[in-house]
Order: C-alpha cells, then sequence, then structure tokens
C-alpha cells in the first residue's frame, strides 16, 4: 500500500452475484451489455418525474385536456408522447380542497414509469408499504403533509394493472406563472400524493 | 401464498426514511439488474406474474434483509436457473460465494374459472366481499382485504388473473375493477373515520355482498 499503487475496493456479495449473472447472460447471447446501459440511460436521463410534471402542468392550463386526463389517463398521457411499460393503464386522480389522493403498492413497487421513472426507496420500503393503507393520515403527517381530518384521504393500493397518478391541486398564484415555471414546482412527491404544492 | 411481501397493514417498521436528491439507482450493478431483469421478460423467458412470484418466494429474513434490486436479482436468477437457462453452481462459482435464490414454488395448483361472460358481473357502485381463500400459489389479492366489504369504484376491463397466469399456460382473462373500502371496514373502529383504502381486484376474488 506505500507505493501509492490503487487497489480497487473490493465488491460487496451482492454486485459479484449480479456480475456473475450478468456475465453469463452475455455469453448465453440473452442480454448484451450495450443493452443495459441504454436502459439505464433512459431512465437515469429521459424518463422521470419530469414527464409527469408535464402532464400535470397542461391539466392546469388546459380544461379540456384536464378532461380528458380523467376520463382517459392511458390516452391523455400518450398525447404528451408518454407512454411503455408499467404504464399502460393509467388512472389520474384528482386532488381537491376536500379529498387527497396517495399511491401504494403493498405487494410489491409498482409505480407509472413512464410518467414518474423508477421509484424512490421510501416507496419501496416495507414501512411505506406496510402503513400506507394502515394508517395513511398519521403516516402523511409524518411524512410532512398534515391534512385536516375533514380532507377525505383516498389511498390507491396499485394491486393489479392500473398505474397511478394524482393531479396535484395547483399552487397559489399559479395562474401568474408561465408553464415552464409551473412544470418547475410539481415534485414526484406531489404526484405520488405524499406532498401538496 | 401468503408470503413476506404481503406488507400492508404489518406493524413495527418505524419511520419511512426518505433520502434527498436519491440517484436512480445507487450502484451500477443495480441498473444492469433492473436491465437484466426488463429482457429477461422482453424476451418471454419468464411471465410478469412469475418474477413477481419468484421475489415472493424468497426466504422471508433474506426478502427483508435486502434491497429492492437484490429482490429483483434472486427473482430473475432463481427464474432463469429453474428454466435451466443459467445452473447454480455457474453462478456460484463466477461470483465466488453463494447466490441465494429463492424457495421452491409450493403449489402450481391455479384454479379453475368458471364461466365468463364478455360483459363484467359486478356494475359500478355494487356492494362486494371479498373472498376469504389462502392459496399457496401466485395471488395479487392482498390479505388485509379478504373477507372484506367494498363497494365498485371503477371497472378497467379483462387482464390474466396472475393466479393462474404465474402457473399455467392456459386462458385466464378475468375482469378487474377497483373497490372501495373504508379504513374502518379494514382496521376497525379505531381507524380513522375519513379515510378510504381502494385495492384493484379481478373478478375471481370477488362475490356479491
Amino acid at each position: 500500500m506505500s507505493d501509492g499503487h490503487h487497489h480497487p475496493a473490493p465488491i460487496s456479495p451482492v454486485e459479484a452475484r449480479a456480475r456473475a449473472l450478468e456475465e453469463l447472460l452475455a455469453e448465453k447471447g440473452i442480454v448484451h451489455p450495450d443493452a443495459l446501459d441504454a436502459v439505464v440511460t433512459a431512465y437515469e436521463r429521459d424518463i422521470g418525474p419530469m414527464n409527469g410534471a408535464q402532464v400535470v402542468v397542461r391539466a392546469w392550463v388546459d380544461p379540456e385536456y384536464k378532461r380528458r386526463l380523467l376520463a382517459d389517463g392511458t390516452a391523455a398521457i400518450a398525447e404528451l408522447g408518454f407512454g411503455g411499460p408499467e404504464g399502460e393503464h393509467m388512472v389520474v386522480v384528482e386532488n381537491t380542497a376536500t379529498v387527497h389522493n396517495v399511491v401504494v403498492c403493498t405487494l410489491c413497487s409498482c409505480y407509472p414509469w413512464p410518467v414518474l421513472g423508477l421509484p424512490p426507496t421510501w416507496y419501496k420500503s416495507p414501512a411505506y408499504r406496510a402503513r400506507m393503507v394502515r394508517e395513511p393520515r398519521v403516516l402523511l403527517r409524518e411524512m410532512g403533509l398534515d391534512l385536516p381530518e375533514q380532507v377525505e384521504i383516498r389511498v390507491w393500493d396499485s394491486s393489479a394493472e392500473v398505474r397511478y397518478l394524482v393531479l396535484p391541486e395547483a399552487p397559489p398564484g399559479a395562474e401568474r406563472l408561465g408553464e415552464e415555471e409551473l412544470a418547475s414546482r410539481v415534485s414526484r412527491d406531489a404526484m405520488i400524493g405524499t406532498a401538496r404544492l | 401464498m401468503n408470503g413476506i411481501h404481503d406488507l400492508g397493514g404489518v406493524d413495527g417498521f418505524g419511520p419511512v426514511e426518505v433520502e434527498p436528491d436519491e440517484p436512480v439507482f445507487h450502484h451500477p450493478w443495480e441498473g444492469a439488474v433492473f436491465g437484466m431483469s426488463t429482457a429477461v421478460l422482453a424476451r418471454r423467458l419468464a411471465k410478469g406474474a412469475q418474477f413477481r412470484h419468484a421475489i415472493e418466494r424468497m426466504d422471508p429474513a433474506h426478502y427483508l434483509g435486502s434491497s429492492y434490486y437484490e429482490h429483483w436479482l434472486t427473482g430473475v436468477a432463481t427464474l432463469l436457473v429453474e428454466r435451466g437457462v443459467v445452473a447454480l453452481a455457474e453462478l456460484e462459482s463466477r461470483a465466488g460465494g453463494s447466490f441465494p435464490l429463492a424457495r421452491p414454488v409450493l403449489s402450481t395448483d391455479a384454479p379453475e374459472l368458471g364461466p365468463r361472460d364478455d360483459a363484467p358481473r359486478f356494475s359500478l357502485g355494487a356492494a362486494v366481499r371479498v373472498v376469504n381463500a389462502h392459496p399457496l400459489g401466485h395471488t395479487r389479492c392482498p390479505r388485509y382485504v379478504r373477507g372484506r366489504r367494498g363497494v365498485i369504484v371503477r371497472i378497467d376491463g379483462a387482464f390474466p388473473l396472475p393466479d393462474v397466469s404465474a402457473h399455467a399456460d392456459r386462458p385466464c382473462r378475468d375482469h378487474t375493477y377497483g373497490v372501495r373500502f373504508t379504513a374502518r371496514e379494514l382496521w376497525g373502529p379505531g381507524a380513522g373515520a375519513n379515510e378510504a383504502i381502494h385495492v384493484d381486484l379481478w373478478e375471481h376474488w370477488l362475490e356479491p355482498a
């Protein structure tokens, strides 16, 4: 170690297992490494909550689009060019002053990839999956969203084919902001339902 | 199966830990596992229901003690070993150590669907009760709604019933519904008064209430 030579950190057992499978699948011609890189790049760069934010802003500024979005989420989202795996059957649920929607998947971690990207670790955690259906108001408060008792909470457990997107209420003063500025205010968590804007 | 994955309503996990500005993948191997798994499914080496079931079959301690992408790695490797695409010995030799897989399928009995009309059996607003059954195979009906009464709030069309498609290659399309349950129906009188939980269920799991 005194010669300054760089020793790479030993890899973890799970990483060694992933590499083992990757090597075998490449040798057997089942998965090409370049194809893996392309998938990773797509979800790191192009597929994420900025897509959902475009959908939300369009609904805020265009009442006719909002009507279509709530009637047929999949078709209205496809109008903006978003669709694909885990977004084939989209339902959009609208927050109002008296109704708050929040999405969970208790059995695995189903999530609307085309509009929100891949889910954050907390969404996949046992604590979130266990508690959101059991004590949503308590859990939302813990996560920073304190909803008065008179606001009805609607939890959506994505247990079949539908994937959900929450349409948040527009923030105060939204009518004075341009679409780009509005889109920058739409958070991923507001589209899951663990935050409001 | 009443597996460790069926987490709705389980107590004792503590607070939800949120990592600010979390990356999409924390390590390159996570992205590789994501890409390999989606490729294996896209090449139809396994069905989505089988992939989910493979993860559900993980040893419960391994499941709770490992990350989401380790679940995926274990699930996809289990399926590939079970199908003879790769050998466990090859995996362990390359990995330089043990490669824990999921446990075997408990039962391959898939339910027979009764005769089905083209039209859904239940209409919007219908009162339904979830069947109280505990199959050993794959299902997407969470335990916390079994035997409970709800109301149909959406009719979503017919899709393959995972209880069948995970175990058999035969037609099994069945209507799916969004079903609304009050929190008090699920959790008793101590639950919030103004809270509802919606679960998406196949007709196979519903009966008139």
